[in-house]
């Protein structure tokens, strides 16, 4: 079967065509570069999603720590991801880009600040 | 009356872009004055990413491309940062006077670039009928409490406007255990990128009504529900089409407006050599990145027009 899917990796939106056979895709028209391709594939065998979200601090300079995963997780744990973000309290300041958790709900990915907090 | 070369409203993307080239280009006594406890501006509270793929080649959180801006500004000596401090009144010989905490100061910029950013459309600005409970925010402030005081807004919400900050607070909300039971535009399509269509509504199952407007909200002290309608091609409401959607929060996306009550304390309204305008306050961008390609000209512009002046100050 054939399935329309729109491509989020740039902000251009390619509307792909994808030919699936037994939830594997096989071939994939539309997209304006080689990324589209590997979109394509991955939402239809295995959908991922970069999360972003923010980290309660406690006596840091600032209240919230934004961070994000540095690779995209699988769709289905961002519920998971979620609930785990919430229970993290930043005590030590951090720069942009540290490492927060490691190996984050054991996904192979870390869960990253992308702004610096201090003391 | 302190007199500085340079004086940057703004401590933004724009504000700080035109610092920096400003400084490239040979301007040595910089102020730069920002109403915040913090440099970035907007972008601080912006924590998803699509931010940086014209400007770095990468995708970047809002804060990721703050912090290369911020990182590379503190590096320079001779510009001077003064953050929790509001300018207030501007008058046509660019004399500045700013509030800080305990102390009013007057500053005489021989050039000064305005960098003040933008204000949202509001709810009362787009007519939107009805008591006038608490639960109804600007989508931009929703973003705010969320991301930077740490705050839910509400339980449950209905999202005027589907530009791109609207679907971005849909998904916010629903990520953070929040319900946002319809997303409703005025127009047949999406104000906003196609991808936030997808990451943002579909990912989640969020009903989105197009051609339809909010026509009340009800609620005594807190918002208890709206009435929604659709419209026609005139956008006037069509008759009979009425339901309500129970929810404790609307939240507002309905365009931003450049930040110029600076300007308007000019009064008469004459041109001023040696003012320049960057950023949100100058137009309402997409990009930031091309907020800082368009600051990185006004920095050097109001360079240009002091090296014309003559007697740029050496180091402060």
């Amino acid at each position: 079967m054939v399935k329309k899917l729109i491509c989020i990796e740039c902000p251009q939106g390619c509307l792909l065509s994808v030919d699936i056979e037994n939830c594997r895709a096989l071939k994939v028209a539309g997209n304006k570069c080689p990324k589209g391709m590997g979109y394509a594939i991955s939402e239809i065998e295995n959908p991922v999603r970069i999360l972003t979200s923010a980290v309660l601090a406690e006596g840091l300079d600032i209240r919230m720590v934004p961070v994000r995963t540095n690779r995209p997780i699988p769709k289905s744990k961002l519920p998971l991801a979620m609930e785990e973000i919430k229970k993290i309290r930043l005590r030590s300041p951090v720069d942009a880009g540290v490492v927060i958790v490691k190996d984050f709900i054991e996904s192979g990915v870390n869960l990253i600040a992308t702004r610096s907090a201090g003391g | 009356m302190i007199e500085r070369d340079l004086v940057i409203v703004g401590g933004g993307p724009a504000g700080i872009a035109a610092g920096i080239s400003a400084h490239e280009n040979g301007v040595k006594d910089i102020l730069l004055v920002e109403r915040d406890q913090y440099l970035g501006g907007l972008l601080n509270q912006c924590v998803h990413t699509g931010f940086g793929l014209e400007y770095f080649k990468e995708i970047l959180t809002g804060p990721e491309y703050a912090d290369r801006f911020v990182k590379k500004l503190l590096g320079i000596k001779n510009i001077e940062i003064s953050l929790r401090t509001f300018a207030v009144h501007l008058t046509k010989n660019k004399v500045l006077t700013c509030l800080a905490p305990g102390v009013m100061k007057e500053i005489r910029a021989r050039a000064l670039i305005l960098a003040t950013g933008c204000r949202e459309r509001t709810r009362e600005m787009v007519h939107i009928p009805g008591t006038r409970p608490s639960g109804v925010f600007p989508a931009g402030l929703a973003q705010k409490l969320i991301n930077i005081e740490g705050l839910l807004p509400g339980k449950e919400a209905v999202i005027v406007g589907s530009g791109d900050i609207g679907l971005i607070m849909a998904r916010r909300f629903t990520l953070e255990g929040a319900k946002v039971k319809a997303i409703i535009e005025i127009q047949k399509t999406s104000r906003g990128l196609i991808r936030n269509m997808v990451q943002c509504v579909e990912d989640f199952d969020i009903p989105v009504y197009f051609g339809h407007k909010v026509a009340k909200i009800h609620g005594m002290d807190r918002v208890e529900k709206v009435s929604v309608v659709r419209v026609d091609d005139d956008f006037n409401e069509v008759a009979g089409t009425e339901f309500d959607i129970e929810c404790d929060t609307v939240l507002v996306s309905v365009g931003l407006i450049p930040e110029n009550e600076l300007l308007e304390t000019v009064g008469n309204k004459t041109s001023i050599p040696g003012l320049f305008v960057c950023g949100n306050s100058f137009k309402v961008y997409d990009l930031v990145d091309s907020v800082s390609k368009d600051s990185e000209l006004a920095g050097k512009q109001a360079a240009e027009y002091l090296k014309r002046l003559g007697g740029l100050r050496k180091v402060r």
